[in-house]
């Protein structure tokens, strides 16, 4: 089943198109990377999504109904932001006792395992919190909620390595125990891309990939040995980027079928690009196509 | 951990085969589930699942339904010829090229083999 599906989906503001023409279909009970720059787009898809801004036009479908006002929806979704905020008088404490009573699915055994885990000061003023503190109250809620529709805006900022990895491996468990639709936006790609199993890479607010992870290989290969064997194998190609360093050179492209035998016949290395490497390929080729729209080729 | 020049479920599919051919999962043994092998790579389940899903394309493993997956009989030996087959591509080609570009003869290349293996 569809959790959420966009058509067309677009917010402009008077200086700018924040999100324009985004259609998009996650899959219910998938872990979905959101991915894109600082500004792409990614906070306002989410606020669109949980009702919280409204479009400007264009259609979607979360859970199955409209976000907007309608409270069947949002009982079932929890949306933790970056920039979340709390009442000044507000203790860590109260933060969770409201969140025990706003979402159906609660589990406050596992929340209190989880404030242990991450050390939250539970009795501490909220304004006094330091930043990954602040990440580790929204990685509580949005653990323990357990809503069926579970949106995590850049959910680790301030953590330290130790507990982002903490993050990553309790996702994942209680995700295999309690499946359920997640979104994770973020632009640090590398950490999570073997947690993803679908991604939609945003990018001045536009979709520019969206797939299965474990398609990529389609997306996108780099092949890499002798100048002139490259360049050989790349005639008449489109090519997303070219790098050489004396005789050697390394290029990256869309693959074809029979590249493998050909690129083995050539004496040329062929490797899956990473995530992180496509998504840095792909938002600087689309920054560079808005000054020159054709893209590149490499001479027949 | 995983090879990372392939996708990520080829690499899992490679590690569960690389602990069959060195015995680590003997013949009508158990391997990890979905689950274990999602916790322990750090991977999503499906991507494991989808690794493992190869491996019982292949007839190298068998799905026992509500039990689990098992080491099918024979697939370390049909693995191992599998391998063979590949090495000679992955291992001797690019061993043949680098040799000639340095200068290296065959039979200078065999000798030093042997070499190797009587140390």
């Amino acid at each position: 089943m569809t959790a959420i599906s966009t058509t067309g989906l677009t917010k402009r503001y008077p200086e700018v198109a924040a999100l324009d023409d985004v259609s998009i279909r996650l899959e219910e009970h998938r872990i979905h990377g959101l991915l894109g720059r600082n500004g792409a787009g990614k906070t306002t898809l989410m606020q669109l999504l949980t009702g919280q801004v409204f479009a400007t036009s264009g259609e979607m479908q979360v859970l199955g109904g409209t976000p907007v006002e309608n409270v069947e929806v949002l009982s079932q979704t929890v949306f933790i932001q970056e920039s979340q905020k709390y009442p000044d008088t507000f203790r860590a404490s109260d933060v969770l006792r409201i969140a025990a009573g706003a979402y159906p699915n609660w589990d406050q055994a596992y929340a209190d395992r989880l404030v242990e885990q991450y050390r939250l000061p539970a009795k501490r003023l909220i304004k006094k919190l330091s930043r990954g503190q602040l990440s580790a109250i929204g990685i509580v809620i949005g653990l323990a909620a357990r809503a069926p529709l579970t949106f995590f805006d850049e959910p680790y900022l301030g953590l330290d390595a130790v507990a982002r990895q903490m993050f990553f491996d309790d996702l994942l468990a209680d995700y295999t125990e309690h499946p359920r639709t997640i979104v994770l936006s973020t632009h640090h790609i590398d950490e999570v891309a073997n947690l993803l199993e679908h991604v939609v890479i945003l990018d001045q607010g536009k979709v520019l990939l969206e797939a299965d992870t474990d398609d990529l290989h389609d997306a996108a290969i780099t092949v890499s040995g002798k100048a002139s064997a490259v360049d050989a194998f790349l005639a008449g190609r489109e090519v997303l980027e070219r790098k050489a360093l004396g005789s050697l050179a390394t290029a990256t492209i869309t693959p074809r079928d029979g590249d493998e035998l050909a690129a083995r016949e050539a004496g040329l290395d062929l490797t899956q690009v990473s995530l992180q490497a496509l998504f840095v390929h792909l938002t600087t080729a689309n920054a560079a196509s808005a000054a020159d729209p054709a893209p590149s080729r490499a001479a027949a | 951990m995983l090879d990372e020049s392939k996708p990520l479920f080829q690499a899992v599919a490679e590690q569960i085969e690389d602990g069959i051919l060195d015995g680590t999962y003997a013949e009508d043994d158990p391997v990890p589930s979905t689950n274990q092998l999602a916790a322990f790579l750090r991977i999503n389940p499906a991507t494991a699942g989808k690794g493992l899903g190869l491996l019982v394309d292949a007839e190298v493993l068998i799905k026992r339904r509500g039990i689990g997956m098992f080491v099918a009989p024979g697939a370390r030996e049909a693995l191992r010829q599998r391998r063979k087959f590949a090495f000679q591509d992955q291992y001797i080609a690019p061993l043949l090229r680098e040799a000639a570009q340095l200068g290296i003869t065959p039979e200078e290349l065999a000798g030093m083999i042997t070499k190797e293996v009587a140390r």
